[in-house]
């Protein structure tokens, strides 16, 4: 209809919808229980996902420690170690860094960020929370069901995971864990499609796409990758379930078990591997995505410098979704499928490579001559890009069949994927959160308590994870209860992973000082104003802050610029809000 | 013949050919203009559910095409014995008619939704539902019949028996997303029916105004749902 380009004297296109119908709440329980604010159900999910995170952290801890006195904690036998790995995997990826990213940073930023009131449906958007709690309920309750949670490793791969031989594969672990991801599917649908159309159809006046922060892109491009990815997971789980619950064999083949034969037989596990995948690859992504969209933010502001190439990082994002759902099958170069199916895969992953290269060097051209204020979330914001480069270069090697073949399965594989998807995006999940918890509490987190935090996690992180890479070329297997008498591993090994288990224990221990700053910032924390970083995009324009519900009080905001304003020269300050009329044309904002 | 409308002349004009529609998707408020959030919801919420049931149908074909023992001969399978003779396909051929024609009663509920016609909106929207319970009523039926035959999630009397676990498990989450839809026809049409959408009556759940596209929402959804049997169909008993 009407193109408003930056610099055309502000001209913004007058509204073409009509003001959102809220649901005000009535009572205590509508307002902060059964919310319908965006921002409510922000924190609910925030709470919910970092909860049960500490369990999946206390379940590493409980690895490294049989890891390092292999039989010293006569508790953890080696059904107990499958399930702590088990448990531990699902929960991080799926349970905590999808649900804090999307339901958590996305609930909050997007209605903020694109200037809407809330989100389109918040009806759906609360039944999303409220279903994500029961997936999360269901999973704990494998803790105390008989036998326990499925001990089946996170990738479930079959026949194993519903066989008697694994913990919980007759009994009730594998039913759970099924189950759960069935239901938070189900739930993360509603609240996906509430992100997605938010996004496209609920922006304010002026902003369009090219003017959205980079979180918004991340989080949204993210969240349209679920919607895609999360079907082939829901269909693995449905059928897997078939195969425990009413002996079909869509994934068994025949087996002879302790010397019975299974009533199974025909079906194809290599089937299951390529859905799980299918969903698993684009999930890595669906984690990385948002956490590159905030971190071109948190650089932007805290460098006070607009962000290198702005399209060109809106294009890199949209052509890793697209590439990721193309790369699956680099997970079972050594499951048995076609070997030419591994040159494609190799293929499509390397070039992955080359638009998440592109994200790197803008993120480092845009600190390049910045004002830089190493401030705690520019801090995460660094280690985030050594770790994601470190992370990154490993999946290099990874992504090439004949380099992955003798390292499928060793420690190296374990180090890598925790540096580019564990320990990446939870530094960026702690710069986001020091960056906008002034916004959500009123409050700014206290800063010793924060560097201290900083630097344990992110020294603790590399002491834990690299000396696992040397481990996995040594040959060390990963999801080992114990080595036994092995002749390739060196006695050194051992002291390594003694090591290597007194640093988990101690950045495990550091976590606790960033949840008592969380909570004593929020009473006793210095108070923050409206915009302390002095930001330019729109959540930090709000009238009250923390933002009232409805977001904008009595008028939506209108946007006349991009989300990078910052040292324009001219400007009397060093960076323009988005709603200020670019009427001079003092922008920095690429012009078509 | 018409004049072109000019819209808002004070504004700069959208540029002509790929880079327009690229303007005109990436300009503010709204990527898709003519769409309500509704609309865009349901339309994202159909690509998500088609990739669901895609995965089910690959993985039925892959299924099929890898099991040591012979897949059953559908025509045989999903034969009926009818005046002494069978009829291969007969029943699924009533079931797709039956379903086809009522996404044809649906259009025509919109069609009327939109005219505001509440009388035929809402007769053609209890139509449809009664086309699709039949349906559903159908494959019941069908269902019954194939279990009285021996046929089981885990075995048959004639082959693979992923024949059995594949045909209970697609044809039943089609027939859940068809009763679903049944459920939600027959609740618009009340709402139809009573006038909800001509005062804007609030949602009990969502206190929204309601609105005649609920019908057009609706009807998204049935379409989608007919389209996927189709498919479904064809895979299924045709191959």
């Amino acid at each position: 209809m009407v193109d408003s380009p930056a610099g055309s004297a502000g001209i913004v296109p007058p509204a073409e919808v009509a003001e959102m119908e809220l649901y005000h709440p009535k009572s205590w329980w509508t307002r902060y229980v059964f919310s319908q604010d965006a921002k409510i159900i922000a924190v609910q999910y925030a709470v919910t996902a970092t909860s049960i995170g500490l369990v999946a952290l206390v379940l590493s801890w409980l690895m490294r420690l049989q890891l390092a006195f292999p039989g010293y904690f006569a508790f953890i036998d080696a059904d107990h170690y499958y399930q702590f790995i088990t448990m531990h995997g699902m929960i991080m990826v799926v349970y905590l860094l999808t649900a804090l990213f999307l339901g958590g940073f996305g609930n909050y930023l997007i209605p903020l960020m694109v200037g809407a009131r809330d989100m389109v449906f918040p009806y759906a958007n609360m039944l999303s929370y409220w279903i994500y709690l029961l997936a999360v309920l269901i999973l704990a309750a494998g803790f105390f069901a008989p036998g326990g949670p499925t001990g089946a490793g996170w990738t479930l791969y079959p026949p194993q995971a519903v066989l008697s031989g694994t913990p919980g594969g007759q009994n009730w672990g594998i039913v759970l864990m099924l189950s759960s991801l069935i239901v938070f599917i189900i739930g993360f649908t509603m609240g996906g499609l509430n992100y997605v159309v938010t996004v496209l159809q609920g922006r304010a006046r002026g902003m369009t796409l090219m003017r959205m922060p980079l979180t918004v892109w991340g989080i949204f491009t993210a969240t349209v990758m679920a919607l895609l990815a999360f079907p082939a997971l829901f269909v693995a789980s449905v059928m897997m379930l078939f195969d425990r619950l009413l002996g079909t064999s869509f994934f068994m083949p025949a087996i002879v078990e302790m010397g019975t034969q299974l009533q199974h037989d025909g079906g194809s596990p290599i089937l299951f591997q390529h859905l799980f995948w299918f969903f698993g690859h684009p999930e890595v992504y669906i984690v990385a995505l948002p956490a590159f969209g905030i971190v071109s933010d948190l650089i932007s502001t805290h460098a006070r410098k607009n962000i290198f190439g702005y399209r060109m990082m809106v294009w890199a994002i949209l052509i890793i979704a697209a590439l990721s759902f193309v790369v699956w099958a680099h997970h079972m170069y050594v499951s048995g499928m076609n070997p030419a199916f591994g040159f494609f895969f190799a293929t499509t992953t390397l070039i992955i490579a080359v638009p998440t290269a592109i994200k790197v060097y803008n993120w480092v051209l845009t600190l390049w001559r910045g004002n830089i204020h190493l401030t705690l979330p520019m801090l995460f914001a660094l280690a985030f890009i050594v770790t994601f480069v470190n992370g990154g270069l490993t999946g290099l090697f990874l992504g090439n069949v004949v380099v992955d073949v003798p390292l499928s399965d060793t420690m190296f594989v374990v180090a890598h994927f925790h540096m580019v998807m564990g320990v990446a995006p939870i530094l960026v999940v702690f710069g986001a959160i020091h960056h906008w918890y002034p916004k959500v509490t009123g409050r700014m987190l206290n800063e010793t308590l924060g560097h201290i935090h900083f630097w344990i996690t992110f020294l603790g992180a590399y002491a834990i994870f690299f000396p696992m890479h040397y481990l996995g070329l040594l040959g060390v297997p990963r999801r080992y209860y114990e080595m036994g008498e092995t002749s390739f591993v060196p006695p050194s090994a051992h002291s390594l992973n003694i090591f290597i288990t007194v640093m988990a224990l101690i950045v495990g221990a550091a976590q606790i000082v960033f949840l008592l700053n969380l909570v004593w910032s929020l009473f006793k924390g210095k108070a923050a104003g409206g915009n302390p970083w002095r930001a330019t995009t729109l959540e930090w324009q709000t009238p009250e802050t923390p933002p009232a519900h409805g977001n904008w009080g009595k008028d939506l905001p209108v946007v006349y610029r991009w989300a990078y304003d910052y040292s324009v020269p001219g400007a009397a300050e060093d960076f323009i809000p988005q709603t200020q009329p670019a009427t001079d044309g003092i922008t920095r904002e690429v012009k078509r | 013949m018409t004049q072109p409308i000019q819209i808002h002349s004070d504004a700069p004009s959208r540029p002509p050919g790929l880079r327009g529609v690229a303007a005109d998707f990436s300009s503010d408020q709204r990527s898709f203009k003519t769409a309500s959030w509704g609309k865009a919801m349901m339309w994202i919420f159909l690509l998500s559910d088609t990739f669901v049931f895609g995965c089910f149908l690959i993985a039925y074909m892959t299924a099929r095409m890898s099991t040591p023992v012979a897949w059953p001969n559908p025509s045989e399978v999903f034969a009926l014995h009818i005046a002494g003779q069978d009829v291969p396909l007969i029943l699924i051929a009533i079931m797709t008619f039956v379903l086809i024609s009522s996404s044809g009663t649906m259009a025509m509920a919109v069609n009327f939704g939109y005219r505001r016609e509440r009388g035929k909106t809402a007769g053609l929207m209890l139509a449809t539902a009664l086309l699709g319970a039949g349906f559903v009523g159908m494959q019941a039926f069908e269902w019954t019949k194939l279990i009285t035959e021996g046929v089981r999630p885990w075995e048959n009397p004639w082959g693979a028996a992923q024949f059995g676990s594949t045909f209970f498990m697609i044809t039943g989450f089609h027939g859940t997303h068809v009763t679903i839809g049944v459920i939600f026809l027959l609740i618009v049409a009340r709402k139809v029916w009573r006038g909800d959408f001509d005062v804007e009556r609030r949602g009990f759940f969502t206190s929204r105004k309601g609105q005649y596209e609920a019908v057009e929402i609706m009807g998204l959804y049935w379409h989608f749902v007919d389209l996927v049997w189709v498919f479904i169909f064809a895979f299924f008993y045709l191959w």
